[in-house]
Order: structure tokens, then sequence, then C-alpha cells
């Protein structure tokens, strides 16, 4: 159904399309839409069966989903950033256990400093959680990666979290096609659990596992991410059959076939770089885009064929691994092991930072012109970080950096 | 309470009526020998461990009280490793484990689930240990407190960290020496659970311990009665944490209840409506003495001081929840 609607709003009613059981709601910017919208669809009797659970923190909301999933419900619920962090521990636990609980992430940064705008920073932290992670280019996508999240987490028995950029996409309000109830029921079976708890036929779930068949269970879960790269193209594919449009699966190629430079990215920003592209392409540079939807598991051998025949890599990334570098580069290097080409880091848009065409102009032609270096923070103020190195070599006592820094920023207005 | 408390048989030694003297209605659902067994042996608890004998008095009751539909959800701790190992798993129910500090969440889904699937007649079993319960559990209990969910929430209190080595809770009482606490657990520290669950005025809570066993049954039969959120607490001496002999730990357990240091009693809405009093009271010090824990109480001099403090405690107890026997008539 076509709506002029908030990206929040169109994922929460799409999420209640695929009629969840149990939903575990708790609040966190920039992710709180969702589950406002949620509530309202239950509280008016549009989405029932089912439980709808304010509870006391992410923790909490994870662990409820946990209980949920075990007991055979069909089990969601949203967060972003410090709430993400919050239920780590149970993050790996639903993985672990084989629960194919579906999490919204409104992606968002991790503080200090603490930050409430958008970058990748949270669910790249979670990329070895073995969660299946899909990053959503735009608000239709948003929605319509919900009922594929569902039918990929029941079929593999294992988690998947749909990752939207917080603000960007979350607070946006555009034109959406939001999967209605009639074709997201024929997309979409009933949840049949692989595992249940019922006392009908009794079942241990969560025994202690020693080092004699550790590694086994492990290693199920990388089996089951691997049986992920077949099923998610397949499952957008049927997708794309009920619903008439592209949404979901591993890779999206954007002018690749004869490009010297490829620039890949995730999420919404995939979209600006697509118009930098176009623009280039008509100045006559032979640049492309790849937009990696599914980091984990990571296509490496799509990737792999969209990069091999290309001079140069760019990636372009929204959070960053302190100490080394990129995230998503490292995989992409692993995915062109053995291949030799220039490849550049680039960390953007980080905290919320605007990543404007002009700069991915300037950055692009860097690139071409051999000036980009391995790691660059796009449009980094060095001067500020400059003189708080200086206030640090200078007194002891320097005081909070953050601090230090901003009010520089205000200083220099 | 029970109709147990109604009856004075003395001639046992130990206060305990045995149950072949009690009408077949009174008798302990245990005594049955064709009673269902939620955890069964083979396990790999230590010998005498109470919260081994707690868990199966509570599931077995709660079994017997539902028609045999229980889910129990399991905190990380002793319960957990010792019956778990697979493939062998001593849970004759349905038995999940997800974190330490998260089961109450997780019953809290289990019961959302069965609500949504229209399963009335299926019943969930949250529990841990006192780490689990009242320290890094204390968030998400608390949670499921105040949403009234329906779960009965059991925690097993042996009063210290014992599956990894006996360490200080914020259930350790005072003076007890752990791993963590020396030269005994400070005064002035630590909290009672049963009375923080009351003040969340959640339909029932009750405290038992081991030694009590038509109690406890009877307890875990008036909370499956009940729909939200109900807690049990009981006491269940650890003989490795405590320094007891592995024969000792209902002894144990009912010294305890008849010192004052571990009030028996049970509240409904907040408001405490039962009470089981304290026949032939003892002083703490015959609690104390037969536990390693306490041994620094007693050697190399007697800390008269320490367990003076203690016996307030104790009497403090007795006056609060009106634990004295009331006088023969």
């Amino acid at each position: 159904m076509w709506k002029q609607t908030e990206g929040s709003r169109a994922v929460a009613e799409t999420v209640a399309h695929c009629r969840p059981e149990v939903i575990a709601a708790y609040p966190i910017s920039p992710q709180t839409h969702i589950v406002e919208e949620l509530s309202r669809l239950v509280r008016s009797g549009t989405l029932d069966p089912c439980e709808y659970v304010n509870v006391e923190s992410e923790f909490a909301a994870m662990s409820m989903c946990i209980g949920a999933s075990a007991a055979g419900a069909r089990a969601y619920t949203a967060t972003a950033s410090q709430g993400l962090l919050y239920m780590v521990e149970a993050l790996y636990n639903a993985s672990g256990l084989g629960l194919p609980v579906v999490m919204t992430v409104a992606n968002r940064a991790i503080g200090a400093p603490i930050n409430i705008w958008n970058d990748h920073s949270d669910s790249m932290s979670q990329r070895d959680s073995g969660w299946i992670q899909l990053y959503a280019r735009d608000n239709q996508e948003a929605a319509d990666l919900h009922p594929q999240a569902f039918r990929l987490a029941e079929e593999l028995s294992l988690p998947v979290m749909v990752c939207m950029d917080g603000f960007v996409l979350t607070h946006a309000w555009e034109r959406i096609d939001v999967p209605d109830q009639e074709r997201v029921d024929a997309f979409l079976p009933p949840f049949e659990p692989r595992q249940v708890l019922d006392p009908a036929e009794p079942v241990s779930i969560g025994a202690m596992v020693g080092p004699d068949a550790f590694t086994e269970v492990r290693y199920l879960a990388h089996a089951k991410q691997t049986q992920a790269l077949e099923a998610i193209p397949r499952v957008s594919a049927e997708f794309g059959e009920v619903f008439g449009r592209v949404s979901g699966g591993l890779v999206h190629p954007y002018a690749c076939e004869d490009a010297d430079t490829v620039v890949v990215s995730l999420g919404s920003v995939c979209g600006t770089v697509c118009d930098v592209v176009d623009e280039m392409r008509e100045r006559g540079v032979r640049i492309g885009a790849l937009a990696v939807t599914s980091f984990r598991p990571f296509p490496l051998e799509e990737v792999r064929a969209v990069l091999g025949g290309a001079r140069r890599v760019v990636v372009l990334e929204r959070a960053f691994s302190v100490g080394v570098g990129g995230i998503v580069s490292a995989n992409v290097r692993t995915a062109l092991s053995g291949i030799r080409l220039d490849g550049h880091t680039v960390v953007a848009g980080l905290g919320g930072r605007a990543i404007t065409k002009a700069s991915l102009h300037r950055l692009f032609d860097d690139a071409l012109a051999g000036r980009l270096g391995e790691l660059t923070f796009l449009d980094l103020d060095t001067g500020l970080v400059e003189r708080e190195l200086a206030r640090m070599a200078r007194t002891r006592r320097s005081g909070p950096s953050a601090e230090n820094i901003l009010r520089d920023v205000g200083s220099n207005r | 309470m029970s109709g147990a408390r109604q009856v004075k048989f003395y001639q046992v030694g130990s206060l305990a009526a045995g149950n072949r003297l009690l009408a077949p209605a009174l008798r302990s659902g245990q005594a049955d020998p064709d009673r269902s067994n939620a955890l069964t042996c083979g396990h790999r608890a230590c010998q005498g461990c109470g919260e081994a004998l707690g868990a199966r008095y509570v599931l077995d009751a709660a079994q017997r009280a539902s028609g045999g539909k229980v889910i129990a959800v399991n905190a990380t701790g002793c319960l957990e490793v010792f019956s778990t190992p697979y493939p062998e798993t001593s849970w004759q129910l349905p038995w999940l484990h997800s974190l330490f500090g998260n089961a109450p969440a997780v019953a809290a889904g289990v019961a959302a689930a069965l609500r949504a699937q229209g399963r009335t007649d299926v019943r969930v079993i949250g529990q841990g240990g006192d780490g689990g319960t009242v320290d890094i559990g204390l968030g998400c209990l608390s949670g499921m407190f105040e949403r009234d969910d329906d779960v009965l929430y059991v925690c097993y209190d042996n009063e210290a960290y014992m599956n990894t080595g006996v360490q200080r809770s914020g259930a350790t009482p005072p003076a007890a020496r752990t791993a963590t606490t020396q030269t005994g657990a400070p005064f002035g520290q630590g909290k009672s659970l049963p009375l923080i669950a009351m003040a969340h005025g959640i339909p029932y809570v009750a405290t038992a311990t081991v030694a009590g066993l038509r109690d406890l049954e009877a307890k875990v039969h008036r909370a499956m009665g009940m729909r939200g959120a109900r807690y049990l607490h009981v006491l269940v001496p650890c003989p490795l944490g405590w320094g007891t002999a592995s024969h000792d730990t209902v002894r144990v357990a009912r010294l305890a209840e008849r010192c004052g240091l571990f009030p028996v009693f049970e509240a409904v809405d907040g408001e405490v409506t039962d009470v089981t009093p304290i026949r032939r009271r003892i002083p703490v010090e015959e609690y104390l003495r037969p536990q390693k824990r306490y041994a620094h109480l007693f050697e190399p001099e007697v800390r008269t001081d320490v367990i003076a403090r203690l016996q307030r405690a104790a009497d403090r107890n007795v006056a609060r929840f009106g634990l004295a026997e009331e006088e023969a008539p």
C-alpha cells in the first residue's frame, strides 16, 4: 500500500504484517518511533494475537525475545546504539541457541562522547555475534527487509538484524509501498520452530557444552551463515515475485561492469554514492558503486566477482576499528585475497556528520589522482585535532578532550 | 500454613512430624513413590546439596499442582551446571537456560509466548541461586515483578556465589566468611529480596527452607494456584560453602529457622499474612557453631560481640514477623 510515511512507521506496519506474537519494547533514540507505532497497532487490535511488553532494559528485551522464541512464538524487538551494546550478552545467547529473533537496529553512534546521530558503530561492533546483518539502502528496502528477515531467521533458525540508518532513514518521510497483510501472508509462512519448550515433549535447551563438542556447535553457526549466502538471494527473489520489486539480496552493483574504480558502501549513503557515480560518469570517469546489503554473512564470492576486474576500490565506512582502520575494508580484502589492486579505506559520517556529494567528489577525484592514502577520515578537521594534541602535550591536566574540542569549535565560529 | 503446623509430634526429636503420622492429605508429595521427578538422579551436585533438594521439591510440587505442565527457566549457576552436562540432563520437564542475569526476563518471555498462543494450561517457573537472583538478575526480576508477569520465580538461597567457589553475594549474611570476605561479611550490608519483592506489591511472596518440606510444598501449591508474578525464597544450605557436613543440610536449615535468622513467612499483595512460629527457639550460637564459615567467631577466641550482634538480628526478625511461639492453651 503506497503512502507518504515515516521510515519508522513503515517498518512498524510491515513488522505488524509479519504477525509477531511477542514484542519486547524499550525506548532509545532513534528507534523509538518503531515501538511506539507497534504499541498503537497492538492496542488497537490491528495486531492480534500479540503480547506487547514494556521491558525495563534492552538486556531484558532480548532476554524476553529469547524466552518467547524458545516457547515457539515469533519474537521481535528494536534497538540502537547503547541499547544494542547493553543486550550484547543476550545477542550472543540468542544466536548460540539458534533462536530466530528479528530485530531492527536504527544505527546510531556509540559514546563516549554521547551522540544520538547516525553511524554504524553499534551494529558493526556485533558483526561477530552470530546474527545475520542486513543493511537497508532506503526506507522501502528497510520495510521490505523485515518479511525477508523473518523468512530467513525461521528457515535457518538464526536471529536476523535489520540495520537502518538512524534519523537518515528512521525519521525520513517519503513515499513507501508498505508490504500489505495479504502479500506478507503469501510470502511468510507461520513460524515452525525447530526446537520448542513443550511439556508434551520435554527438552533441555541451553545445556553446558565442553571441549568435546563446542567447536562443532560453533562451526554449525558458521555453516548456517554459509547457508544464508544461498538463502538470502533466493528469499529476495521470491520477495520480488510476490511484491514486484528488488529488495534485499547480498550485494547491489551499480555501473560496475567496466569500472576501474569501485566504491563499496553500506546503508543509506549508497544512494548518494550512486548519484556521484552518475555525475562522474558524465565526465567520462569509469567509476561504479557496490552496495553490500548482507554484511553477515559476508558475500565473499559476489564481492570478488564485482571488484576483481577493478584497479581501485574505495571502501566508505560509517564505523572503524580503532587502532587499525576499516572493518568493512578488512572483509573486502578477504574477498580480494590474491588480487592486486589499490585499496582505500575512508571513514565517513561518524556521529551523524553529513556525507555530502561535494565531499565525495573531492574524495573520488583524490583517489583517481593517486592522492588518497590507505586510511582517510572524510572531512576531518585536522586543525581541531592538532590543537587538542598540542594541549595534551603541553599540560598534564589538559582536561576532557571532547569538551576541549567543543569549546574550540565554539570559539572559532 | 499447611495443616502440619497444628500437629505437635515431639517424639521424633527434631520437632518434625513424621509423614506417616499424618493424614494422607497432609503428607508430603515427596513421600509418594509414584510422584513425578522433575530433577532425576545422576546429576553432579555435591553430596548433601540443599539446592538440588530444594529444586526437586519445588518443581515436583509445581508439576503436581499443574498437571505436569510446567516449563522451567534457569539462571546460570550450580543448579544449571550440575544438572546438564549433556547428554546427561537431569531435567524431566522442558527446561531452558539462557544467561546468569536474565532468567526472570526469559521466563517472562516464555509466559508472554504462551499467552499469545492461548495456552493458559502451561505454567512457567523461573529459578536461580541467590547471586543470579538478588544481584546480577535483580533488574530483570524487578521488571518481571512490576509488570506482574505470570511467572513463579524461585530463589534457592545458599547465601553466596557457590558455583564460582564461595564468594560474597548480596544475600551473604553478616559475619559469614567467604572467599571474598575472609574475615566475615560486613554488618549493615546485604538485602532481603523477599521484602523487596513485597514492596512491588506482587500477589504472592513466601520464604521456606528445605527443612520444612510440607510447608515448602504447600507454598508452591498456593503460588501455582495464583496468576501473576510470584516469588518464593528457599533457604538451601550448601555443605561446601557453609562448611557443614553433607548429612546436616536439613538440620542446619532447620536451625536457621529456629534461631530466627531466617524468618519463614508468606505475604499476599505486599502484606505478611502468615508466619511459621518458632517452637523452642534456640540461640544463634547453636546455628553458627556447626558451620565452618562462622568458625572465626569461635576460634581462637569466642567473639561474643559479633555473636551478640547476630543474636540481635535474630531477635529483630522474631519481633518483626511475630515468630515467637504462641503460648500453649
